[in-house]
C-alpha cells in the first residue's frame, strides 16, 4: 500500500480548512507544582465528571493512572521537602498514540485535546506501546474494553468551559489557555521567582512539545517524571520507514520483473542441454 | 440447447463435487497417534480459554498490564511466527524469479506453510484485539490511519494472504480436478509472486518498524533505528531454517507422499539453502555489529542484559552461521539440520528480546506470560498443523502434480 502517497492525495481536507477557517491554536494546561497543595480535589472532580469510581481517600503516595482513574496526584520527598505532582495524559502536540492508531480512533483535535473514539478503536493497544508517557490505559477485565485517559474535558471545551480539574483547583495550581500564552506565563513565573522554580518548563520541548506544561521547585527527575523522553516528535521516528514504502512499492516489483524476464530467457536456452 | 447442456453438466459436477468434498473432510489414517493424543486436549483447553477471554476480557487469561500491552500473543504468535513464515517469499523468489528449478519439490509445501502461518498467527491477533468487531475499520475505509505502521502491516497481512492463496491455488484446482480454472490460476502465479515478495519485504521490516516509537521502552541493546532492516534480513534465514526443519520432519511423517528420489533431492536442497543461510546470517551479524558500534553500547555489555545479548549474538547467530558454513562445505546435512534448529531458537530469542524480554525490562514486576497464554498459543499451532496435515494428505503438495497439470 502506498499509504503515505494516499495521505498526500487525500490531504485536500486540510487544504480547504486553511482557506475557510481562522488558524486555531492548541490549548493546554499549565500545572504549577509549587502551588499545588496535594489536596487531590482534581482527582475526585475528574472521576465524578467522567463517570469513574470515586478515588479512595487513603492511598499510596506514588501511583500511576489506571483505567479507572484518569489523573493522580503523587507525593515525592525531595531535596525541598514534600512536593506534589499531578499526572495524566500529556496531550502531545505530535502524539505518538495518534500516529500509531490505524483506525484514527486516537485523534488530536484542532484545539489540542487528544481524544479516543470507541466507534473506531479495535483495541490493539499500539497506542499504549508507542506512548512515551504511558498515557492510554486499557480495560483488561471487560468484554467490551475501552481506552481510558484524560481527554482534557474536550466536550466542556467545546462549550467554552474550562476543564474540570482547572475549574475546581482551590490553590490556583492549574491554568487553562493557549499553549503559547501558557509558556509565556510559565517563563514569567520562573523569571520572577528564580529561587522558587527550576529553570525548566517540562512539556515545552519534551516529545516535541506537550499540551500539559509543568513548573516545579525541584528537578523533574526527583518527581518521577520521564526525563529520558526525547526532545523531538515521536511520530517522526517512523517517518523514514513510511516514506520508503511508496518507493519500494514502485521499484521492487520492477526489479523483480526484470530479473524474472532475464532468468526466464536463460532457462529456455539451457533447457535442451538439461534434458540430454 | 448448448447452454442447457452446459448447465446440466455443471450441476452434476457440483453435486458430485459436494459429495467429494464431504468425503475428503473425513480424517484419513490412524486416530490414536501420539501427536493427536497430545494436541487434541490442548486444542480443547485452548478453545475453552478463548471463550473465557471473550466473556471476561483479555485480563482474565493473560498477564498483560498497562505497562506491557503486548505479550506472548503478539511477540511470539505474530512477530516470531511471521518471521518463520518468511521462507515462502524467499523460496518463491528463488524458484519463480531466479528460476532455480531445483527447489520445485519444496515450493508448494513452503507456500502452504506460509499461508497457514499467516492465517493462524495473524488470525491469533484477533484474540488479542480488545474490540475485534472493529477489525475491518482500517480495511473498509471509514477510518484510514495512514500514518500508522500498523495500518501498513494490517493491509500487507491481508494482501499477502490473498497473494499466497493465489500462489497455492493451482494445487487446490488439481485436487478438485478443475482443469480450466487451473490454467487461469497458474497464469496468475508470477504476478502474485512479485506482489507477494514486495509485500513481504515491507511487512517483515514493518513488524520491526512497529517498535520504532517505543524508543526508551526497549532495552538499548535491542532498540535501533535499523530494527526494520534487521527484521527483514533475519526473516530470510529464519524462514529458510524453518523450511529445512519442517522439511526434515515432513520427509519422515509424509513419506508415503514422496517418491524414491525425493530424499536425495531434499538433501541437495538443504545444502543450497544452508549456503543462503550462511550468507544472510553473515550480513545480519555484520549489521548487528555495525549497529552496536554506531549506538556506542560498549558500557551496556558488562550487565546481565549485556551477557544475554552476547549469548544471542554469539550462541544463536554466529555459532549456527558457522555450523551452516561447515555443513555445506563438508556436505553434512545432519550439521545443517542442527544449525537450523539453533537458528530457530535464536530467532525466537531475538524477537522476544525486542517485544517482551527487553520491553520495559527495568520495571520491578516484569511481564511473564500466564500458562493460559501458552496453552492458547500451542492450541493455535496445533490447529495449524492439523489443517496442514489435512491438506498434505489430499492435495498434490508433496507428491507430484497429476500429469495433466505438469506442463506449465
Amino acid at each position: 500500500m502506498g499509504a503515505t502517497g494516499l495521505a498526500i492525495s487525500f490531504g485536500k481536507n486540510s487544504f480547504a480548512l486553511g482557506k475557510s477557517e481562522n488558524p486555531v491554536e492548541f490549548f493546554g494546561i499549565l500545572y504549577d507544582s509549587a502551588r499545588c497543595a496535594g489536596c487531590r480535589t482534581c482527582e475526585f472532580e475528574c472521576a465524578a465528571a467522567h463517570g469513574l469510581p470515586e478515588p479512595q481517600s487513603d492511598v499510596e503516595p506514588i501511583r500511576s493512572t489506571t483505567e479507572k482513574c484518569n489523573t493522580v496526584v503523587n507525593t515525592f520527598k525531595t531535596s525541598k521537602g514534600e512536593v506534589y505532582i499531578k499526572r495524566q495524559c500529556m496531550h502531545c502536540s505530535e502524539p505518538a498514540c495518534c500516529a500509531a492508531c490505524l483506525t484514527e480512533a486516537m485523534h488530536k483535535n484542532k484545539t489540542g485535546p487528544v481524544t479516543w473514539d470507541g466507534a473506531k478503536c479495535m483495541g490493539c493497544r499500539y497506542c499504549m506501546v508507542s506512548c512515551p508517557f504511558d498515557g492510554p490505559k486499557f480495560e483488561y477485565h471487560s468484554a467490551n474494553p475501552k481506552i481510558q485517559k484524560c481527554d482534557m474535558c474536550y466536550e466542556k471545551q467545546l462549550k467554552g468551559e474550562k476543564p474540570t480539574c482547572v475549574a475546581n483547583c482551590p490553590n490556583d495550581a492549574l491554568m487553562f489557555g493557549t499553549r503559547r500564552a501558557l509558556i509565556k506565563e510559565a517563563q514569567k513565573r520562573i523569571i520572577e521567582n528564580q529561587e522558587k522554580y527550576v529553570d525548566h518548563i517540562y512539556g515545552e520541548h519534551e516529545a516535541g512539545g506537550t499540551g500539559w506544561l509543568y513548573l516545579s521547585p525541584v528537578p523533574f527527575s526527583e518527581l518521577g517524571m520521564n526525563t529520558t523522553v526525547q526532545q523531538s516528535s515521536y511520530p517522526a521516528l517512523t517517518k523514514g520507514f513510511l516514506y520508503s514504502v511508496p518507493s519500494v512499492f514502485v521499484l521492487l516489483p520492477t526489479l523483480l520483473l526484470g530479473v524474472y524476464q532475464a532468468t526466464k530467457n536463460n532457462l529456455q536456452n539451457q533447457e535442451p542441454n538439461d534434458e540430454q | 440447447m448448448m447452454s442447457n447442456n452446459i448447465q446440466i453438466s455443471m450441476e452434476q459436477n457440483e453435486k458430485s463435487g459436494w459429495r467429494f468434498f464431504f468425503a475428503e473432510l473425513k480424517p484419513k489414517g490412524k486416530w490414536l497417534t501420539p501427536f493427536n493424543i497430545i494436541s487434541l486436549p490442548v486444542m480443547a483447553l485452548g478453545l475453552i480459554l478463548i471463550v473465557i477471554r471473550f466473556i471476561y476480557g483479555i485480563g482474565a487469561v493473560t498477564n498483560l498490564s498497562q505497562e506491557t500491552p503486548w505479550g506472548l500473543w503478539i511477540g511470539f504468535d505474530v512477530v516470531t511466527g511471521v518471521a518463520f513464515a518468511g521462507g515462502a517469499y524467499v523460496l518463491t523468489f528463488l524458484f519463480y524469479i531466479l528460476n532455480s528449478r531445483q527447489y520445485q519439490s519444496i515450493v508448494r509445501v513452503t507456500v502452504l506453510n506460509g499461508f497457514l502461518a499467516y492465517v493462524f498467527y495473524a488470525g491469533a491477533l484477533l484474540l488479542d484485539l480488545g474490540r475485534p468487531w472493529h477489525v475491518v475499520n482500517p480495511i473498509i475505509g471509514n477510518s484510514f490511519g495512514v500514518s500508522s505502521v500498523l495500518f501498513l502491516v494490517a493491509w500487507h497481512f491481508l494482501l499477502y494472504m490473498i497473494a499466497q492463496l493465489i500462489e497455492f491455488s493451482p494445487a487446490i484446482a488439481e485436487w478438485l480436478g478443475a482443469r480450466r480454472i487451473h490454467k487461469i490460476l497458474s497464469g496468475m502465479t508470477i504476478a502474485a509472486v512479485i506482489f507477494g515478495i514486495t509485500l513481504s519485504t515491507l511487512h517483515q521490516s514493518g513488524l520491526g518498524a512497529l517498535y520504532l516509537m517505543a524508543k526508551g521502552k526497549i532495552h538499548p541493546l535491542w532498540y535501533s533505528e535499523f530494527i526494520p532492516i534487521l527484521f527483514f534480513v533475519s526473516s530470510i534465514f529464519a524462514g529458510l531454517s524453518m523450511v529445512i526443519f519442517e522439511g526434515t520432519i515432513s520427509q519422515r511423517v509424509f513419506s508415503d507422499q514422496l517418491d524414491d528420489q525425493s530424499h536425495q533431492k531434499h538433501e541437495r536442497i538443504i545444502r543450497s539453502l544452508a549456503k543462503i543461510c550462511t550468507g544472510t546470517m553473515f550480513a545480519y551479524f555484520f549489521l548487528k555489529v555495525l549497529v552496536f558500534i554506531h549506538d556506542e553500547n560498549w558500557t551496556l555489555i558488562n550487565t546481565p542484559m549485556g551477557y544475554w545479548y552476547l549469548v544471542e549474538m554469539l550462541g544463536f547467530v554466529l555459532a549456527p552461521m558457522l555450523l551452516f558454513l561447515y555443513g555445506y562445505k563438508s556436505n553434512n546435512t545432519g550439521i545443517i539440520k542442527i544449525a537450523s534448529v539453533i537458528t530457530i531458537v535464536g530467532i525466537i530469542v531475538n524477537r522476544l528480546n525486542v517485544t517482551i524480554i527487553g520491553f520495559n525490562c527495568d520495571m520491578s514486576t516484569h511481564y511473564v506470560p500466564s500458562w493460559m497464554e501458552f496453552v492458547v498459543t500451542f492450541a493455535v499451532i496445533f490447529t495449524e498443523i492439523w489443517i496442514f496435515r489435512w491438506v498434505i494428505n489430499r492435495m498434490p503438495v508433496l507428491r507430484e502434480s497429476p500429469s495433466w497439470a505438469q506442463n506449465h
